[in-house]
């Protein structure tokens, strides 16, 4: 179990972002959350995968805290896939970051073998983010948040990486926060949803 | 007011050494936008959507050689007339405020645009302040540099910008992406807007829900060239034509969610017939052998030779 407890935070002499937030996510469950731009979707996820330390509050994982050192078990895959991998790496390097996918996954992905020898900039955006996907979808994942994961993608690109990453999940018992402003694509794959605005995050 | 028809281009590449190669990335695309209309086009990521409008702005590099024929109101859009035309009768909506100078607050950045299309000091002046509150942006939001705007009011500045150049033609590059649903609604709501004031309005978008809400007709893109241009009351209807169009509205998630496998095809190693023939549920021999012309079926044109079925 992925267990935020009371999760504040805040740049020092500033306000707010986050507070008193509560979120448990079980391994296998599909969560959704989303709430209008500002409300701190964004920071509560980097909080969640230790992007961010809380100000308050403490993010554990089976009850052991979250910890800074190696490979983070929550990991996310963030809106522009561009900004997430190294420009300078070619493709199998960003992939075999924490360990080269199977060709299982990759065909699965459709990640053509000639994408490998390529860097980040000559694939487009769609191709990219399932690169993105294939790298965090390894044995040491255990909790994955998508935000905004396929908002710049073409609605057929979408449903063939949400299927590819839902079958994953479903089969490796790997918990999944959904942050998106798609109400259709939440209510599609979600088991639940959280509404930012009704249980509020600093407001 | 815009015609478009025909369009390639093509890259001119080093390959290895000093050796060329020639990469077309565009292949027979066509679109007509008339003045009073939105007319989406909408495509994967790599299917020219945005090639389109840098040729029509003529910014495409220096590399690529475009054949066919662009008419703005009758008349060849040659790349001088581009250059005479981009700012002031041609304006573009850009994606984000990346496209603004961070170090220049936004007030003075839409007089720029407005100055450069042709308007005196003063008229650019009265023109940025009829405008911001036209879009409801306070008086104070001129002195504000780009990053202390929001998400909301970063998309009326840009909306800004095209309206005071006074432009005939305004091509909106994905203005919508990552945004909340209301602000999605508005930003569209100001597009069909100048449309209702006469403009012609090309609306360049991955979403096809987007794309429905204020589009009179619908231009989908797959892999540099048009495969079909629907009415926009087509989708609802199930009178879409092409089998890559149908896929596209079946994968929303709001329908079926269902992806069709592959990708699209890379410029490199383009198919000799249909360009979707590798992907198409309907292939059959003949669909490889030659591109497809534009077929006029239930009322609009389609590259396929199975749409009537």
């Amino acid at each position: 179990m992925l267990i935020g407890k009371q999760l504040a935070f805040r740049y020092p002499h500033h306000n707010w972002i986050v507070r008193n937030f509560d979120i448990a996510i079980a391994p296998s469950e599909v969560v959704g959350l989303f709430g209008p731009s500002g409300f701190g979707k964004t920071t509560l996820s980097k909080l969640l995968a230790g992007y961010l330390t809380p100000t308050q509050g403490q993010v554990t994982i089976d009850n052991s805290p979250l910890s800074d050192r190696g490979y983070c078990p929550v990991q996310m895959i963030f809106q522009n896939p561009e900004l997430a991998v190294n420009p300078r790496w070619r493709i199998h390097k960003i992939l075999a970051e924490k360990q080269s996918p199977d060709r299982f996954l990759l065909d699965a992905l459709a990640i053509h073998p000639s994408w490998l020898d390529r860097y980040p900039h000559e694939l487009s955006g769609g191709e990219l983010q399932r690169v993105a996907v294939a790298r965090v979808l390894n044995p040491a994942t255990r909790y994955l948040i998508a935000d905004e994961m396929t908002a710049m993608l073409d609605a057929n690109t979408q449903a063939l990486i949400w299927h590819r990453v839902l079958d994953y999940v479903r089969s490796h018992n790997i918990g999944l926060l959904v942050i998106s402003h798609d109400a259709a694509l939440i209510k599609r794959v979600c088991n639940r949803a959280i509404n930012l605005m009704q249980v509020g995050t600093s407001r | 007011m815009l015609s478009v028809q025909d369009l390639n281009i093509t890259f001119t590449l080093y390959d290895r050494g000093l050796a060329q190669k020639q990469l077309t990335v565009i292949t027979q695309l066509d679109l007509d936008v008339k003045a009073g209309e939105v007319v989406a086009v909408v495509g994967a990521s790599g299917s020219g959507k945005s090639l389109l409008a840098h040729a029509i702005l003529g910014i495409l590099p220096d590399n690529a050689q475009v054949s066919g024929k662009m008419l703005f109101k009758g008349e060849p859009l040659t790349l001088n007339r581009c250059q005479d035309l981009r700012g002031k009768a041609i304006a573009l909506i850009p994606q984000s405020i990346g496209y603004l100078d961070p170090l220049m607050q936004v007030g003075q950045q839409v007089q720029r645009t407005a100055q450069l299309s042709g308007l005196s000091r003063p008229a650019a002046k009265a023109a940025v302040d009829r405008t911001f509150a036209r879009y409801r942006l306070a008086a104070i939001v001129q002195r504000l540099y780009p990053f202390q705007l929001s998400g909301g009011m970063a998309r009326r500045v840009l909306v800004s910008t095209a309206v005071v150049s006074q432009a005939e033609l305004v091509i909106a590059d994905e203005p919508t992406p990552g945004l909340h649903p209301d602000v999605v609604t508005e930003t569209l709501n100001h597009l069909r807007e100048l449309a209702s004031e006469g403009k012609g309005v090309i609306l360049i978008t991955h979403d096809i829900e987007a794309a429905l809400q204020i589009a009179d007709r619908v231009a989908v893109f797959y892999a540099g060239t048009t495969v079909e241009i629907a009415h926009a009351q087509d989708f609802s209807n199930n009178k879409i034509r092409h089998p890559y169009t149908q896929a596209l509205w079946r994968s929303l998630p709001q329908n079926e969610f269902i992806p069709i496998s592959g990708s699209q095809p890379t410029p490199e190693a383009l198919p000799d017939g249909c360009l979707f023939s590798d992907r198409c549920p309907w292939v059959t021999q003949e669909c490889q052998l030659e591109r497809p012309p534009f077929l006029q079926v239930r009322g609009a044109p389609v590259r396929c030779i199975h749409a009537d079925r």
